[in-house]
């Protein structure tokens, strides 16, 4: 077996000493942590070593030793090598540096190497020994060994994925070599506190060892972030005690909030500002999920709020809510007019047809008289449209989302006469398709048994037979006339459905993307890793193979597909096949989120 | 050490490197023919004299400039995300396998894939429109089935290499794989 040994970039400089870390069961490779330096009480190490394992439940040990050669330090190789009966273990690394070569190189001495009676002079004679066999012999033992060049910073704050669920929380290790490599660096940050200007008896070399990294910026961050978490859990208890009254959950109320996507939207980010104050998850893999959600969430809610406020900037600053105001009504007269126009065409001989004028007539006197309705109730309302546009903007300043959603409710609103005319054109096609499949059956002598679910064969008399067949053709002619006004309307509401699904796409879109997890993916790579990358480092002959490890980053659609956030318009979606196929037997199509269709 | 021409599957020159960076632990790379000027040329020019055609009856100058804009877009999106330059293998033994891809653009896509996941690696055969071509692939396992093949990664996958050259790389991924087992 070729033994791996994982060495940190940060220790490459670093005074002669022992080196700490951890063997790797199973995989015959060894993770070096730090480097305790020389001079040293071998009982204080021990002490630290036991400490540093209570606190990071990463069985530490000695490795081995380690000499970088100085000036005046001649007789360091024999003393570390004595080290190895002090610290007992079954295999002890000896990794030296020498003047002109930039490899390591490495000896491997076994337990009863050690133990025998002179170690000191048994490992020189092993050494002499392959001085006199020549190169040869040296490269076949040198060979043995790979050292692998980490980032300990790096590897020590990314997150391998895909994350699992199992990991470390009870005891049981990954499989993987890499995951094991990450978990014991991850795991192992109480041995890189301790840096140069401590006073205590041990000096040791890890990335932090030049000095501890923090910022006063997250330090003020945290302090200031309690009284504030503080105010806004209070905040939110209150608001889901106003909530969870009984009065509200009646059952119009009821329905109709579930309908107003200004509500949904209300309890979705009531739901999502709830997981934030929850606690965090135990097991580590969990708690960085965890970790992410939370930041995702929050981050998405500031810019949501941020977004919205610049609109409100917008609204309220030279008289714009009045001039929206004033536009609007015009706006729907305009629409109204234009609707009379398409009635009176479609009620003459539309695009050259013929079509049945009895039919013809009342469907259109009808659909005129509802406009008419329609348009009384918008001159009706229009004093009070400037108020709402006013009240409405403020909601705003809860997030640009809230805005877009009362958007698109006032949408659905005012083309409340689009959404009646396309209802009863809907529902007088669906019956005439309906009528003429069952007739149609009828024609052929055969009938549905609702029994067996298919269609049977039957003999009718002579008198049904007659009255089905002269309905079947009544329903037939009649047929062009009730679809061509099913044709025009179902348009003219897909054109409000889609404008309605962009709007709630785009809700969707503010509420679900992971704007922490794409912002730490650009900023820092290394934070989300997808794997590891190798490279061949310098090859000198003589020296072991070294290879620099780096972290691979995680694709940035792999980011969106494992730190979306949940939201409530993740169903399956109708295809377009069958959207159009309900279009066609004029089944009804909602923009509504908690129906199972939407145009988009 | 690598004077043999070899090539892909439908005949262009390829070359293959070998390195031996020591006993276990071996590089092959394997260079796709270049981007061909000619090719290049005959995709410029049909572009523009199709706008230019479209501009003689419409006089609308902007169909011009979208032009220059599409070609200029599509070559960078070409080199950048279809054009592989060179695909390149490591093996390392006890460690693993990394699989590496380099675009004509310089953008790298890097797999590592572990040794305790790799069962063997082999050279399969497959049906490739009318013709039998053979590539080489790394059989995957999962560590708790270890007799089950969870996937397969093709390797060299846009130059496709033919059988000679094929041959030469698995015979050495095998000796390095057998050695640290």
């Amino acid at each position: 077996m070729v033994l791996k040994i994982f060495f940190p970039q940060c220790c490459n400089r670093a005074e002669s000493g022992l080196l700490v870390g951890r063997w790797i069961s199973g995989h015959d490779s060894a993770v070096v942590l730090a480097v305790i330096h020389y001079p040293f009480i071998p009982a204080q190490v021990k002490q630290y070593i036991q400490q540093m394992q209570a606190q990071s439940r990463v069985d530490l040990t000695v490795l081995g030793s380690w000499s970088l050669p100085k000036d005046g330090q001649e007789g360091m190789e024999s003393f570390l090598r004595d080290l190895s009966t002090i610290f007992p273990q079954e295999r002890w690394l000896q990794i030296r540096r020498q003047f002109g070569k930039t490899g390591f190189s490495c000896e491997v001495l076994s337990r009863d190497q050690i133990c025998g009676k002179n170690p000191g002079e048994k490992a020189e004679k092993k050494k002499k020994k392959s001085e006199e066999d020549g190169g040869d012999a040296e490269r076949e033992d040198e060979e043995k060994v790979i050292f692998v060049h980490y980032e300990q910073r790096k590897v020590m704050l990314s997150q391998l994925h895909p994350v699992e669920a199992q990991e470390s929380g009870n005891g049981s290790e990954p499989n993987s070599e890499l995951r094991q490599v990450f978990g014991t660096v991850a795991r192992s940050q109480p041995l890189f506190v301790l840096d140069r200007y401590d006073d205590g008896p041990l000096r040791s070399t890890h990335w932090q060892s030049e000095g501890r990294e923090a910022s006063i910026v997250v330090e003020l961050l945290k302090r200031a972030s309690v009284p504030l978490g503080l105010l806004l859990g209070r905040m939110l208890s209150v608001w889901t005690w106003i909530c969870s009254a009984r009065i509200l959950s009646v059952f119009p109320l009821r329905f109709l909030f579930s309908k107003l996507s200004t509500c949904v939207q209300l309890s979705y980010r009531t739901e999502r500002l709830q997981t934030l104050g929850a606690p965090q998850a135990a097991p580590q893999a969990a708690a960085h999920m965890d970790f992410m959600r939370k930041a995702n969430v929050l981050v998405s809610v500031l810019l949501d709020v941020s977004l919205g406020v610049l609109l409100m900037s917008w609204l309220y600053r030279d008289q714009n809510i009045a001039m929206l105001a004033s536009n609007m009504v015009p706006a729907a007269d305009r629409v109204a007019q234009k609707l009379e126009e398409l009635l009176q065409w479609l009620m003459g001989a539309p695009a050259g047809l013929k079509m049945n004028r009895a039919l013809d007539q009342v469907l259109g006197r009808f659909f005129l008289y509802h406009i008419h309705l329609w348009i009384s109730y918008i001159h009706l309302m229009a004093p009070f449209i400037q108020g709402i546009l006013w009240y409405g903007g403020l909601s705003a300043c809860l997030g640009l989302t809230f805005a877009l959603s009362l958007l698109s409710d006032m949408v659905a609103l005012f083309t409340f006469h689009i959404y009646c005319f396309y209802v009863y054109g809907a529902r007088l096609y669906c019956l005439k398709i309906y009528g003429l499949s069952s007739l149609w059956r009828l024609f052929r002598g055969k009938k549905w048994n609702v029994l067996r679910q298919r269609v049977d064969s039957c003999s009718y008399d002579l008198d049904q037979l007659f009255i089905g067949t002269l309905l079947f053709t009544i329903l037939l002619f009649l047929l062009p006339t009730t679809a061509l006004y099913y044709l025009v309307f179902t348009l003219l509401r897909l054109v409000v459905v889609l404008f309605q699904g962009v709007l709630h796409l785009s809700v969707d879109f503010i509420n679900s993307f992971p704007l922490f997890a794409m912002a730490l993916r650009i900023c820092r790579p290394y934070r989300l890793a997808e794997g590891v990358k190798f490279r061949v480092l310098c090859e000198e002959p003589g020296t072991a193979l070294h290879l620099l490890m780096e972290i691979n980053p995680l694709k940035c659609s792999s980011v969106v597909q494992t730190y979306r956030t949940p939201t409530y318009s993740c169903y399956p979606r109708d295809s377009w096949v069958a959207l159009v196929k309900k279009l066609f037997i004029g089944e009804l199509i909602y923009p509504w989120r908690h129906k199972t269709t939407k145009s988009d | 050490m690598e004077d043999e021409a070899f090539s892909n599957i439908s005949g262009k020159a390829i070359s293959l490197d070998c390195q031996t960076h020591s006993s276990f632990c071996r590089e092959f790379t394997v260079s796709s023919p270049k981007m061909s000027i000619g090719k290049v040329m005959v995709y410029t020019c049909s572009v523009w004299l199709l706008a230019y055609a479209v501009f003689f009856f419409t006089e609308n100058t902007a169909v011009l400039s979208s032009a220059i804009l599409i070609t200029l877009t599509g070559m960078m999106l070409h080199i950048h995300f279809v054009k592989v330059d060179h695909e390149s293998l490591l093996v390392i033994g006890s460690l693993g396998i990394q699989v590496s891809s380099s675009y004509a653009s310089g953008r790298e896509v890097t797999t590592f894939i572990e040794m305790s996941r790799i069962k063997d690696i082999v050279i399969n055969e497959a049906v490739y429109l009318n013709q039998i071509i053979y590539y080489l692939c790394v059989l995957l396992k999962e560590p708790s089935e270890p007799n089950v093949v969870s996937s397969v990664v093709p390797l060299f996958q846009s130059s496709k290499p033919r059988l000679n050259c094929l041959a030469k790389v698995y015979e050495s991924c095998q000796e390095i794989l057998s050695k640290c087992q």
